[in-house]
């Protein structure tokens, strides 16, 4: 064994350098050059040029003018990106019916009017805790509600809800999706809040 | 399922088999002699290497200098990764200043890494450094998955040699795994996943100031920083109001490639791949998902190549992808059926084009059921264990999927080399059961198996069902086992059982609500990966030495065919009774009973 331990301190030594620090310096570097935004985190700034959050990461909104997104199982405080999470709840877990119920019931609150079932993605937590999308049935749910509280005609909303919508990839990939900040970012800068 | 799922799924396995074909072929040649020529501009790193290292590539090893090798460097490996996590504090590139790592959690994630296991007691953006997560974490991503590589390649000599001593250099076979396929894979893996808007830079977490503020209770610690607890035991909170997201960023991608490609799986974020960091876009998430099951797939075309009959290697693909396709139908079949509490009440879960419908608890929007599902199943076909949902809020049947592709012990793909060689070893042993049965020598790729071959197979095989299972008696017998479960009843079994089959077959996903960063989780999870790795790795070599010591035999009207559909049969066979027999007490207690209380509307 003895013999063997020369060649693994050395060899451990030489691919740490290599794998360690030369990869992901290089791999940094080259993500500078060709994608500066994304190597940061797709950073989202306000009129000032300061930070108002990042384009995939989401944000809690309980506010009946916003489009709320998913739950958040991130501790302390929802949406925490500094320490994602989810609820880890179990299928039978008591945990679980309360939560979705509590849910179901602030919904029906922010907006009575509306009858048609939930989308089930408006009412479950999501694993990272920090999903920037909702489903568009889960924007349409709540579309009648933001343009009251708005006073924005529905089709013109319906059309700035259907910019901030991603298709399949390639048709094909994925769900189709809502990204929530970005779209009530827009409806502030519309109605001139900061 | 929604004629859209079909065809994600169709479409993954297609490009799945259309780049693993070439890269095997690629593999096979990097393990002989000469490298193919695009590659060759990299053989004088490589000689940099040996001779500073002063290692002789032209050295060949028996079988037991091999593993000593190897045992070594794995040796050596995890002591540096324990030693960079218990200094981070003191050492640079810790922006966030991150305190030390707690000895426990720091043998347990040492141990994690250098196994190939990447199991996560630990949070990543709250508990480890850029440094750490680069000169410890990411090399040991590079160089367990290039020993399981190493291994492989000893082993697959021990069938093409003849009455040879050694079955070759591990030095040489790691390095090349290394420089030849991890690194330049990696490479463009991740540029492609920064592209898609997966972090890569060594600035500090930035802060944004969100557009509504956010209320939330906050546990107040003591004066020594610990939790504060009222007379009921319930943790005293506070009412905070902030505007503010911290969010956390680093060298993500750099990591995130290397962990999808050499089935670690341990994530840059606690939440691994469903962190939109780490796996922003639909795209991104099939190009981890391919990474995971590539080079697993890739070793079956090589091994066909390597013993000069490519049907020996699509026989064993064929039976890794009917029981992974199997068992896929499963799990996207539960997940889309859901959850009956929530059809109970009252919200939507059809699936359309405009809504994933389902089990969405644990799940992210932009992947919906079909790919969590999809990557939950390949994740743990493979040892690899990232995650893009949350096992835990999985279904029973949905939950059952993972779990025993962890259980069958990581052979249907398997992690890289370790997944062909333990797949090889059930090969064994279904030649071996079928030459009982008709009264013929047991043969395999030209040698015969005989009881020692059997022997090594046997200790391989059982190790880690057994750490599994004697982990799990543990867990649920102990006060300290019980107080990690997160949900109460038979969920919270299911949570240790899995946790220990994920620890011992050196997986690394988890249901992951079971607090395990405690010290008895820590440490009898920690020992579990040890026995699992290398309770494996010795004996393969044992193997691989005794059958390079052989004659080969040739093919003659006794020998049993090992590339036809009746041997797919076969060994398909021996893993299910071997896994099932094993586990099928257990699972009956966990996930099979949670079925039937589910769906009988308790």
């Amino acid at each position: 064994m003895l013999r063997e331990l020369k060649p693994a301190l050395l060899l451990l030594t030489l691919f740490t350098l290599l794998t360690g620090l030369l990869y992901p310096a290089l791999v940094t570097a080259l993500a500078q050059l060709a994608f500066p935004e994304a190597a940061q985190g797709s950073l989202l700034r306000g009129g000032h040029g300061e930070v108002v959050g990042s384009a995939l990461i989401g944000q809690p909104f309980s506010a009946a003018r916003y489009f709320w997104g998913r739950l958040s199982a991130t501790t302390p405080q929802p949406y925490n990106a500094a320490s994602s999470g989810g609820s880890n709840l179990g299928p039978l877990n008591p945990a679980l019916r309360d939560a979705v119920s509590a849910r179901i019931a602030a919904l029906k609150e922010s907006d009575p009017k509306q009858t048609q079932p939930i989308p089930v993605d408006l009412v479950t937590s999501s694993g990272s805790g920090l999903d920037p999308h909702i489903s568009p049935a889960a924007a349409q749910w709540q579309l009648p509600r933001v343009a009251r509280e708005r006073g924005i005609p529905e089709p013109e909303l319906r059309a700035l809800v259907a910019q901030h919508t991603a298709g399949r990839t390639f048709g094909v990939l994925g769900e189709a999706r809502v990204n929530v900040l970005t779209l009530n970012l827009a409806l502030d800068q519309r109605s001139g809040r900061p | 399922m929604t004629i859209n799922g079909y065809v994600q799924i169709l479409l993954y396995l297609v490009l799945l088999l259309l780049l693993a074909w070439p890269l095997g072929i690629y593999m096979a040649r990097i393990y002989g002699e000469t490298v193919p020529g695009f590659v060759r501009w990299l053989a004088p790193v490589e000689r940099v290497l040996y001779r500073l290292s002063g290692v002789r590539p032209e050295v060949d090893m028996p079988w037991t200098r091999y593993a000593f090798a190897a045992l070594t460097f794995n040796l050596v490996g995890t002591l540096v990764v324990y030693a960079l996590q218990r200094l981070q504090a003191v050492l640079p590139l810790n922006p966030q200043a991150m305190a030390n790592v707690t000895p426990d959690l720091a043998f347990n994630t040492a141990v994690s890494f250098a196994t190939n296991t990447n199991w996560q007691s630990y949070g990543g953006e709250s508990t480890l450094s850029y440094l750490v997560q680069m000169v410890g974490l990411t090399v040991q991503n590079f160089l367990s998955a290039a020993t399981g590589m190493a291994v492989l390649v000893a082993l697959l000599r021990g069938f093409t040699r003849k009455e040879a001593r050694g079955v070759g250099n591990f030095w040489v076979d790691m390095t090349r795994s290394t420089l030849y396929v991890l690194l330049p894979l990696s490479l463009m893996l991740a540029l492609a996943l920064i592209s898609q808007g997966v972090t890569q830079t060594f600035a500090p977490y930035s802060t944004a100031k969100m557009l509504q503020a956010v209320t939330y209770d906050n546990p107040v610690n003591d004066a020594n920083g610990q939790p504060l607890k009222n007379a009921k035991g319930e943790p005293v909170t506070e009412k905070k109001i902030t505007q503010e997201q911290s969010l956390a960023v680093g060298p993500v991608a750099s990591q995130v490639a290397i962990k999808q490609l050499g089935t670690n799986g341990g994530g840059f974020f606690n939440v691994n791949s469903a962190h939109p960091f780490e796996n922003p876009t639909p795209l991104s998430n099939i190009l981890e998902m391919l990474a995971i099951l590539l080079i697993p797939a890739a070793l079956c075309f090589t091994l066909g190549h390597f013993v000069g009959d490519r049907r020996q290697g699509h026989a064993i693909l064929a039976a890794m992808s009917i029981v992974l396709v199997a068992l896929l139908a499963l799990c996207v079949g539960a997940e889309q059926s859901g959850n009956p509490l929530f059809d109970r009440l009252g919200v939507a879960t059809q699936a359309s084009d405009t809504s994933p419908g389902g089990n969405m608890e644990g799940k992210e929007v932009r992947f919906g059921i079909v790919n969590a599902a999809l990557w939950a199943t390949v994740t743990t076909a493979a040892s690899n264990g990232s995650v893009n949902a949350m096992h835990d809020s999985f279904t029973p049947l949905g939950g059952i999927v993972p779990m025993g592709l962890i259980q069958l012990g990581e052979v249907i793909f398997g992690g890289v080399g370790s997944g062909l060689y333990g797949m090889i070893l059930f090969a064994l042993v279904a030649v071996f059961v079928a030459g009982l049965m008709i009264g013929r020598t047991p043969e395999y790729l030209g040698k015969k198996i005989e009881a020692f071959e059997m022997k090594m197979a046997a200790v391989a095989i059982l190790t880690p069902c057994l750490a599994a299972l004697i982990g799990t008696a543990a867990g649920v017998v102990s006060p300290a086992g019980v107080a990690g479960i997160a949900n109460p009843g038979i969920h919270g079994f299911s949570e240790i059982l899995y946790a220990f089959s994920s620890a011992s077959n050196n997986n690394g996903s988890a249901f992951a609500g079971l607090s395990a960063n405690t010290p008895f989780y820590n440490a009898a999870l920690g020992v579990a990966m040890l026995f699992g790795r290398f309770w494996v790795i010795v004996p393969v070599l044992a193997v691989a030495g005794s059958l390079a010591a052989k004659k080969t035999i040739p093919t003659s009207a006794g020998t049993l065919p090992t590339h036809t559909p009746l041997f797919v049969t076969l060994l398909i066979g021996t893993v299910i009774i071997v896994g099932a027999l094993t586990f099928l007490p257990a699972l009956a207690l966990g996930p099979i009973v949670e079925h039937v209380t589910m769906i009988s509307g308790q």
